[in-house]
């Protein structure tokens, strides 16, 4: 931020809080730095893009990402190939590293979207920085969810049966199964947020077109811009339009997940069969969110010198979220053992004393560790603003949650009713990472035109309008 | 694969234990909890109350199987069946599909011979009336494996009554019989 240094500041941001000697933990921490005006914005955040130099960091990561794609298409080669046993499930645990990471990849997405559409309803302008970021990372983690589904099945070639569609078989998809609700709950949720992602990004595409210099950048950005010019008209249909779909993203937040859950609160194994699993996967998918969000956050915004504008404020916020959804995790843990002890069903009873000390314990204490105890820092000012602690416990929950899941899913799976049916159950990053990088590095990473509105310029604008 | 399982059960002294033999088939459930889950409804209930399983519309979700609180569905996780090799060929019963991988596949309480019996006693204008099997569900003993459940099972078993003599206790471990259909 050497260059923008030097504009002097169009607005003092406090100078009546220090008149007034208002002690220091009352005064809101800026969601932009001072220091910054319109040009400001637009050319660091632009230039990112168009004429910064890529770093020779970027390429070896991508490469890294690509090597990851690359191993990921081996694989899968290799499942079509040989058949879903690879996976090393067998009965009784008919589902493993195949449905954890879909609920995993599923759950991340939702961090996303409820900064980008629930933050919008509830005007939290803090969330302007990081939305467009999320947005995306939602986009890609329903695209790496997507895959799971969709070759975890033993035939994978006939997974077009699970969409209605008229056919010679003269057959429906069976409405009553939960995996048909989760067809129609992700192609929902993956639409409205491919939709959403895109619509905040056209005034943003169209800034870009007209700083390009390049011909060729310039009609890329052009067509990616639909015609796009700013006009008051096309902002008043934009407005209306974004926030349509964030009211249709809104339930999403709520719905995906929640049929996600119905997939094992509808079968009747113990320790699936439970009424409170839409709430508890709900607050897991935020909690999971936000730590990605920080996760990636925290190193992007280092590199590509964005902390004037993902500020320490922001960081905290994600912070502060992570413990309230944490705590919220945590209590559905405990309200499991309630539940177990409650109904005196003894295959409930047995099945949560064996998560606790049967052969997969390891996993359930860890599991503890990372969800129950590690977000309990960010009770602590201190450690709330410590990118490395954030980065630290956002990690933490990272592994957490793939554990919950582990021990949802086979854990439970591997001891049910009848002890003669027991057994024991013995890499999708790469296109993620691929995607995302491909995206820091090709459209702007925070959407331009509404940091603007976060300048003080805007909101004299908005007091006026309210004057009248 | 088997899909029929023989469930062991011990009691006693671990050295010497008494054994009770339990064979576990698929239960054909009245209210399968397999059947509402698959989501391309590759298995259903037949007019009969067989509990169905259509090969060639199955997935392979695995989705039945989770939820089968008797474990009794197997699945072909890779391709099992030798298509190739001659000598094998005569092995398989020519009445019933060979499975693919990929797909499940359970116990039918082999349907063909169900089939061919009824199509035999239609020939010959006889009537299927109160069968020795329907008699024997009437016995006091008569009881279904996680009736709990409520998944109606079908297949269920006849309690053995013992009664020996007490010095011969030690001695004998009589296998418990079991009752299908």
């Amino acid at each position: 931020m050497a260059t923008t240094k030097e504009i002097t500041p169009v607005h003092e941001v406090r100078p009546t809080t220090q008149e007034l000697r208002i002690p220091e933990r009352f005064i809101p921490t800026p969601t932009i730095e001072p220091g910054h005006n319109f040009a400001t914005i637009t050319d660091h955040i632009s230039s990112i893009v168009l004429r910064r130099k890529t770093p020779v960091g970027w390429f070896i990561a991508l490469m890294i990402a690509m090597g990851g794609v690359g191993l990921l298409t081996v694989s899968i080669s290799y499942l079509l190939g040989k058949g879903v046993g690879i996976w090393g499930i067998n009965h009784p645990a008919g589902w493993g590293m195949d449905i954890i990471n879909f609920v995993w990849w599923i759950g991340i997405g939702h961090a996303g979207t409820l900064i980008s559409a629930i933050l919008l309803l509830l005007r939290q302008d803090w969330r302007t920085s990081i939305n467009r970021f999320a947005e995306a990372m939602t986009l890609f983690a329903v695209a790496s969810a997507g895959l799971y589904p969709a070759l975890h099945t033993g035939r994978p070639w006939y997974d077009y049966w699970l969409f209605p569609y008229p056919n010679t078989m003269g057959l429906w998809p069976q409405f009553r199964s939960p995996l048909m609700w989760d067809v129609f709950a992700v192609s929902t949720y993956a639409t409205v947020s491919l939709l959403f992602w895109y619509v905040g990004l056209i005034p943003d595409l169209a800034t870009l077109r007209d700083r390009a210099t390049n011909i060729w950048i310039k009609r890329v950005y052009g067509m990616g811009a639909l015609g796009w010019r700013g006009s008051a008209k096309h902002w008043h249909r934009y407005e209306h339009a974004y926030l349509l779909l964030a009211g249709l993203s809104t339930p999403l937040v709520l719905s995906v997940h929640t049929i996600v859950s119905f997939d094992f609160a509808v079968a009747q194994i113990p320790g699936w069969h439970a009424t409170f699993f839409p709430p508890y996967f709900v607050a897991g998918a935020v909690f999971a969110g936000f730590a990605m969000v920080l996760t990636l956050a925290i190193p992007a915004r280092k590199v590509f010198r964005l902390e004037d504008f993902i500020t320490m404020k922001h960081l905290e916020n994600m912070g502060k979220v992570l413990l309230a959804t944490g705590l919220i995790v945590a209590y559905a843990y405990a309200m499991e053992w309630f539940y177990g002890w409650y109904s005196g069903n003894p295959f409930e009873l047995y099945m949560l004393q064996n998560r606790a000390t049967g052969p997969y314990k390891a996993m359930y204490v860890a599991l503890w560790v990372c969800n129950g105890l590690a977000p309990q820092l960010m009770w602590f000012k201190r450690f709330r603003t410590s990118t490395f602690w954030l980065f630290v416990v956002a990690m933490f929950v990272n592994v957490g949650m793939w554990l919950e899941r582990f021990v949802i899913i086979p854990a439970s799976l591997h001891r049910d009713f009848l002890p003669s049916s027991w057994g024991m159950y013995h890499g999708s990053m790469g296109l993620f990472f691929a995607l995302l990088f491909l995206f820091m590095r090709v459209l702007p990473m925070i959407s331009i035109f509404e940091m603007r509105t976060l300048l003080p310029e805007a909101h004299a604008h908005t007091e006026e309008e309210g004057a009248h | 694969m088997h899909w029929l399982r023989i469930d062991r059960y011990f009691k006693g002294d671990p050295s010497n234990p008494e054994i009770y033999h339990q064979p576990v088939p698929c239960m054909q459930c009245e209210n399968a909890p397999c059947e509402p889950v698959c989501p391309v409804e590759a298995t259903s209930h037949s007019g009969e109350g067989l509990n169905d399983m259509t090969y060639n519309r199955c997935v392979g979700t695995r989705y039945c199987s989770n939820n089968c609180p008797y474990k009794v569905r197997r699945f072909n996780f890779f391709h099992y069946s030798d298509y190739d090799t001659p000598a094998l060929k005569p092995m398989r019963n020519p009445d019933v599909t060979v499975r693919t991988r990929g797909v499940m596949e359970k116990c039918t309480y082999c349907v063909q011979r169900i089939n061919h019996a009824r199509i035999e006693a239609e020939k010959d204008g006889r009537r299927v009336r109160d069968s020795q099997v329907a008699q024997m569900k009437k016995e006091p003993t008569n009881y279904a494996l996680l009736a709990e459940l409520n998944t109606r099972p079908r297949t269920t078993y006849l309690a053995t009554v013992r009664n020996p003599n007490p010095d011969l206790v030690a001695a004998a471990a009589p296998a418990e019989k079991a009752e299908a259909h």
